[in-house]
């Protein structure tokens, strides 16, 4: 039906695939450092002992950890703008989006992670004399971050993926990239197979080290 | 000395960007391209041959080449000579939220002007007239709508088509089976993958299609027209001053016969062969609208 | 802000009914892939458990394979290109056979998806059981397949109960993906309305609100369902 295999397709179409791939990459890594930021915020704020902060946090988490991205991202996109009666560009809107949601999820690995290194550190810290920020900055979170690095690691893999899902609103991500190369030159079996090769390499890779830092890091 | 020739210079420009006319106050977008020195155009990806992509994934078209007029209007009015022009892409479910929120400050691909639309986005003139019709293979036995009974049909979401569609197949009560496509070329992949019997869109659109289509011979265009469908570029609503300088370039194309050049570079053969010249009706509407100063 | 509200429009046909149906296509996508889900996955966890290194192998491939490619493109493969690579009339099958083959690609690809993700919720179930019991039960004499069938999976399934809901929610939220082929599921709908009447505050929220209802009162459900199936004395599997 599509007359065979093409692989020159592909090749042709390396370079804006490339491009593509840049914008993947880089809304992954400024959503990552956003939302493990906003998460790390989140947690502390969750395990205040202020019962409104931490009724707050656990609120925002539950609440976006309740809804599908795609209906976040067409928030930020469409109607934040609306809202704000000014408009923030695709990127910072999508940026924003995938930063406020993966926060919660951050949050919740993070929160878990401070829980593990034990409470009598806490104290410990306290009796030296150390304020609660000095005791979080300098004792717990850096324990409290070694232990979490697999799974920060596999939900960032897990964030990686979502980053395709700019799809919804026509930003150039690698794999609207494909899509558009797939329209253009009608040739969608050749690079959708393509984008989930390049998918599944980058995520196999990290899954694997996630493994094995999880084996490395365990306590 | 170099350092004092500069502040001359900054001096000199604050001077003369205080004596040029108000006009960049008044308009919010003009406001807003003068500041931020770039215009956001949003532009289509798949609409042949108003607005599509060439090899390097850079948009071309005919509605692209009527907006890049309007830009270089802006950068006379603005004296900015080098403004930048940034292209977001767009398509039929994201255009008007974009426009109305302020992330593009103009719009080219194939948008009807119509009245609901207006509520939400102000429109120029009317550059293209057109209306729906159906996209099938020769052979499949359908000449018009009323033989769809019983088959499936995409339409895009987002498009008067999908409205205009939906409605007809009410209205004569047609059993149509619909799916929803994001746009043109996903709905090529349906006609091509033998997953729907039709595509319902623009003529013209679907005329488009056919041009760029691996085998142009295989696909044909039939049924009456059932909507009319004037296309015009889109641009915020609420900018009299903007609204001015646009609809200005446009008059002036079409008044200096420039407009039907652009139009025949782009239909008569055109890069894809789409082979429509111009017709008389929009030759009228070209005359009709080319307002005198 | 310049936005003018009309809350009414939700009730007005048929975007009241849009939404309804929807909101029906989301559950039904969600459910029936989640059945495809359980039944795959409780199978791909018990064989990644099982001591023949052959099912093993076939499970962790699935496994990774499932949980290395994002939804999307999966969606995409399953709708684009199974169809072609199969031969001619199974193709066509998938494309037109079927009713409603958007529907179907939708739920049969969530379902492989999430299948892998229920398949490593299983098995760190099963491994969580103390391998004495394993060992006590076939030194009683059971087979390898009443061990599994009396002890292991049993007792596993009351660990993961809470893992499993948050899965389930996973589906219920992936859903939406079914918008990019086709399906005229909540999202697509509440877009919809903002294309066709501008009020699209008013539809968003209202999916938002369904989204979030249905999620709090399945976790509660589960909460309580949880509370009766725990085993006394073993610490249940945290939700992620």
């Amino acid at each position: 039906m599509f007359g065979g295999i093409d692989y020159g397709v592909v090749e042709r179409a390396l370079p804006l695939l490339w491009q593509g791939m840049l914008f993947t990459l880089q809304l992954t890594g400024l959503s990552i450092c956003g939302g493990v930021f906003f998460g790390t915020i989140l947690a502390l704020m969750r395990l205040s002992s202020f019962r409104s902060v931490s009724f707050f946090a656990a609120s925002y988490v539950n609440f976006f950890r309740s809804l599908p991205l795609i209906l976040v991202i067409f928030w930020f996109y469409f109607l934040v703008p609306k809202l704000l009666g000014r408009p923030i560009g695709g990127f910072y809107s999508v940026l924003i989006a995938f930063v406020m949601f993966e926060a919660a999820y951050y949050c919740e690995i993070i929160r878990a992670g401070i829980q593990s290194v034990t409470r009598t550190q806490v104290h410990a810290g306290y009796a030296l004399g150390l304020t609660y920020g000095q005791t979080m900055r300098l004792i717990i979170l850096p324990q409290a971050f070694r232990n979490m690095l697999p799974v920060l690691l596999t939900q960032s893999i897990i964030m990686f993926q979502d980053t395709s899902l700019v799809y919804v609103v026509g930003l150039k991500d690698f794999l609207t990239t494909a899509d558009l190369i797939s329209n253009r030159d009608n040739r969608p079996v050749e690079l959708f197979v393509f984008a989930a090769i390049v998918y599944f390499i980058i995520c196999l890779i990290g899954s694997n080290s996630a493994r094995r830092l999880q084996r490395k890091y365990t306590i | 000395m170099i350092r004092t020739f500069r502040t001359a210079l900054a001096a000199a420009a604050i001077v003369l960007a205080g004596a040029l006319p108000a006009l960049a106050q008044e308009s919010p977008t003009l406001k807003k391209i003068k500041a931020s020195g770039e215009i956001s155009i949003g532009h289509r990806e798949a609409s042949v041959p108003f607005a599509f992509m060439d090899q390097a994934g850079k948009p071309q078209g005919y509605s692209v080449d009527l907006c890049l007029k309007i830009v270089d209007e802006v950068k006379k009015e603005l004296n900015l000579p080098n403004l930048k022009v940034k292209f977001v892409a767009i398509n039929a479910q994201t255009r008007i939220p974009l426009i109305a929120n302020g992330t593009i400050d103009l719009e080219c691909g194939s948008t009807t002007s119509n009245l609901t639309r207006a509520k939400q986005v102000d429109f120029l003139p009317v550059t293209f007239i057109t209306g729906s019709k159906l996209l099938v293979k020769k052979g499949s036995g359908i000449k018009s709508l009323a033989d769809m009974n019983g088959k499936r049909a995409s339409v895009s979401s987002g498009t008067t088509n999908e409205k205009a569609f939906l409605a007809e197949v009410e209205k004569r009560k047609i059993k149509v089976e619909t799916v929803m496509v994001k746009d043109h070329p996903q709905a090529m992949l349906n006609l091509e993958s033998g997953r729907v019997d039709a595509y319902a869109s623009d003529d013209v659109l679907l005329y488009g299609m056919i041009s760029t289509a691996k085998d142009p011979g295989q696909w044909e265009v039939v049924g009456e027209f059932f909507s009319y469908d004037p296309y015009s570029l889109m641009i915020p609503r609420n900018d009299s001053e903007y609204r001015l300088l646009a609809t200005r370039t446009i008059s002036d194309l079409m008044r200096s016969g420039e407009m039907a050049s652009i139009y025949n570079k782009w239909f008569n053969p055109g890069p894809t062969k789409i082979n429509m010249p111009l017709s008389s009706d929009l030759k009228k509407a070209f005359e009709i609208q080319a307002l005198p100063h | 802000m310049n936005y003018r509200w009309d809350w009414g429009i939700l009730l007005k046909d048929p975007y009241f009914s849009w939404i309804a149906s929807g909101f029906g296509w989301t559950c039904a996508v969600a459910i029936l892939a989640w059945i495809i889900a359980l039944s795959l996955g409780s199978v791909i966890g018990v064989m990644r458990t099982l001591p023949h290194p052959v099912p093993r192998a076939i499970g962790t491939a699935y496994v990774e394979l499932f949980r290395n490619i994002p939804l999307l493109v999966q969606l995409f493969l399953w709708y684009f290109v199974v169809p072609e690579v199969l031969p001619r009339e199974a193709g066509m099958f998938l494309k037109r056979g079927l009713p409603m083959p958007e529907f179907w690609t939708a739920v049969v690809c969530l379902g492989f998806y999430t299948g892998a993700r229920v398949a490593e919720q299983v098995r760190a179930g099963i491994n969580a059981i103390r391998s004495g019991q394993r060992q006590a039960a076939l030194a009683m004499g059971l087979t390898l397949t009443q061990v599994y069938r009396y002890v292991l999976v049993p007792v596993s399934y009351r660990i993961i109960i809470p893992p499993l809901t948050s899965d389930f929610l996973g589906v219920f939220k992936n859903s939406s993906l079914a918008l990019t082929i086709g399906v005229a599921e909540l999202t697509a709908r509440s877009r919809q309305i903002e294309e066709y009447t501008f009020q699209g505050i008013e539809a968003f929220a209202t999916a938002t609100v369904l989204y979030s209802v249905v999620t709090f009162a399945v976790m509660a459900l589960m909460h309580m369902t949880e509370k009766r199936t725990r085993i006394p004395g073993l610490i249940s599997l945290e939700a992620k």
